[in-house]
């Protein structure tokens, strides 16, 4: 046994043995809660038995039962079989990648989902460029691509007091591992024009969603994406082909695209519509999600067995950069310590964080900070508040995105709520 | 208390940037001969028939014209009045007309309404062009999209009775919020969203 196991263990025996004394005895640390286990094999019915499905596609085992749910209590599909905004289950993650299956979705009207035959699929460049061209999707796969991670998240993407499970709370946020073209390898094909500033990028669904992107990003890390998690982007997800503005908020990311077209001006989508404002505060944080993190263990809804060792985790993300450090406080703000990141963390991805953390059984508030490469620090609901508030009126609501630090009340009987107020 | 402050540093940050997006643009945008030659030309027909975004000057306008007579007639017979009510207002889908907001109204008291608050007639062509009416897009002649255009404009006060819209006067229409918003600063790979946001 490594040092560091019976460190460990020797620890937990004293927590154990100092919260007995303080008079918490009624909460048994959590190793001694499990009973004594005789190994057997699983009885012959509990084989999974091999069919052609296993063999072809695989599945989960039938004791994992983590699924989406529509979000905002919205209905998806509705009576019409139209999709609405599809939450992914936070509160279930591990590891950075979103499963396919899992993903986050969003629709800008709600939207049924097209039935794309990948051979009759194609996209145009055209506008302001030397020459406008035609790929079919054997021709994309052709050209030099890119693989990388990075989070879609929905500029909606809200906690509420309402809610009780990070799925309401976060769940419109996801990532995944992307391959595909770099928007910026096409655009140089076809030969830009140097006084073009924008695209509008444009999808083949029915109210067919377009957004202006502008060229400064187009140029930089825009993603034409066929790929996914290793196998082709799911039709909710723009099958056979998205564009990924990675950091920018959800509806830019383009589904089932069909056209880039370069153009000299702002133009005013119906999308663009959407984002219109005469503030140039909201104005200036209407694009990029800003840093943001959430606590997934333990979170909202989730019961804590009892008083001893958890480690805390979740996952940190930014529209501006890598994460380059979160923090933690288990005393709801008043101090912070460093999580340690686990893995690599990537340009607009999410990155997961953990904490080694001994739980005395008395109530408390966990929180989670998230500080970018560039600096921008996620700012307390406080902060926010303080920030959207005026002279004389005291804002109850962060407008634009919110990326304020979520809090999450552990109760002495070991429940977790959701603290924002 | 936040906009004053906010406003002189985002005039400052707009000015520092400026500089280099023109660079950045000249460098990295310029045009160029095809590299690896994969994939086919277009041709002129085929690029018209997709090309439905319409920007602010109108130049993607196809030729037609509608008046707001007929706009009157196609909001009932097209089914709109049945999800957006029979006057731009009470249905099920968003609001077509501005609210009461009295005399000397600012045009953003008028709440989310499209064809008042956009600040481009263009933008109202091209949402009912590409989107409109439900379930069957992309159906409507361009004269039918000229006319509802223009009944909608009529029914918000930015056109008078009568008024007939074609190609050329619908990018001249000007919204009452042309100049009124705000654009995104000039968006630069690893800049903060707000200089000093929120605090």
């Amino acid at each position: 046994m490594s040092q560091k196991k019976t460190d460990r263990r020797e620890f937990l025996k004293r927590s154990a043995a100092v919260a007995g004394a303080v008079g918490l005895g009624a909460v048994k640390p959590a190793l001694g809660q499990d009973h004594e286990h005789t190994p057997v094999a699983p009885e012959p019915g509990a084989f999974i038995r091999g069919s052609d499905e296993m063999t072809a596609y695989g599945s989960r085992s039938r004791f994992v039962d983590s699924v989406r749910i529509p979000h905002g209590g919205r209905e998806s599909p509705d009576a019409f079989g139209l999709d609405f905004h599809i939450a992914t289950p936070l509160q279930d993650s591990v590891g950075e990648i979103t499963p396919s299956s899992l993903h986050y979705m969003g629709t800008t009207r709600g939207s049924f989902v097209p039935d794309i035959d990948p051979d009759e699929h194609r996209l145009m460049i055209h506008g302001m460029v030397d020459n406008p061209i035609v790929f079919s999707m054997e021709d994309l796969k052709r050209m030099p691509s890119v693989t990388r991670k990075h989070f879609i998240e929905c500029a909606g993407n809200r906690s509420r007091s309402s809610h009780t499970t990070i799925q309401e709370t976060h769940g419109m946020t996801s990532n995944a591992e992307w391959t595909g073209v770099l928007l910026s390898t096409v655009l140089k094909e076809a030969g830009v024009h140097a006084d073009a500033d924008w695209v509008v990028a444009e999808g083949v669904e029915e109210v067919k969603g377009a957004s202006s992107i502008p060229m400064a990003k187009a140029m930089d890390d825009c993603l034409l994406c066929y790929g996914m998690n290793g196998e082709p982007v799911r039709p909710q997800q723009g099958f056979p082909l998205r564009l990924l503005a990675p950091g920018f908020e959800g509806i830019f990311n383009v589904k089932w695209l069909r056209r880039i077209k370069v153009v000299d001006e702002y133009y005013m989508t119906y999308n663009d519509f959407g984002h219109l404002t005469r503030d140039p505060v909201n104005a200036a944080l209407g694009y990029q999600i800003g840093p943001k993190s959430v606590i997934t263990y333990p979170s909202g809804g989730q019961q804590l067995p009892g008083a001893g060792f958890y480690e805390i985790g979740g996952l940190a993300w930014s529209g501006g950069g890598r994460v380059s450090r979160v923090e933690i406080s288990t005393d709801g703000g008043r101090s912070w310590k460093d999580a340690d990141i686990r893995g690599t963390a990537e340009p607009m991805a999410h990155t997961r964080f953990s904490f080694e953390w001994d739980w005395d059984g008395a109530e408390c508030e966990l929180q989670s900070r998230c500080i970018d490469e560039i600096g921008q620090i996620q700012p307390s609901r406080q902060q926010a508040l303080d920030f959207w508030s005026t002279d004389g009126e005291r804002a109850t609501f962060v407008k634009g995105q919110d990326n304020s630090i979520q809090p999450w009340r552990v109760a002495s009987d070991g429940g977790v709520h959701n603290a924002i107020s | 208390m936040r906009s004053a402050k906010q406003w002189t540093a985002l005039k400052t940050l707009r000015t520092l940037l400026l500089v280099p997006i023109l660079a950045v643009g000249v460098v990295s945008v310029q045009a160029q001969s095809p590299l690896y030659g994969v994939g086919r030309t277009p041709t002129d027909n085929e690029i018209r028939l997709w090309d439905i975004a319409i920007g602010p000057k109108g130049e993607e306008l196809p030729v037609g014209n509608g008046s707001v007579d007929m706009g009157s007639e196609l909001y009932l017979s097209k089914g709109c009045a049945g999800c957006h009510g029979t006057l731009g207002n009470g249905g099920i889908a968003p609001r077509l007309i501005k609210r009461d907001a009295g005399p000397n109204a600012n045009p953003w008291d008028y709440g989310r309404v499209l064809p008042i608050r956009s600040p481009y007639a263009t933008t109202v062509w091209d949402f009912i062009n590409r989107a409109m009416p439900l379930g069957a897009e992309g159906t409507l002649t361009a004269d039918e999209v000229y006319s509802l255009t223009a009944y909608l404009f009529f029914l918000n006060d930015v056109v008078e009775d009568g008024t007939e819209l074609n190609e050329i006067t619908l990018p001249q229409i000007q919204m009452p919020n042309r100049t009124n918003w705000e654009q995104v600063p000039d968006w630069l790979p690893g800049q903060p969203r707000l200089e000093g946001y929120p605090y």
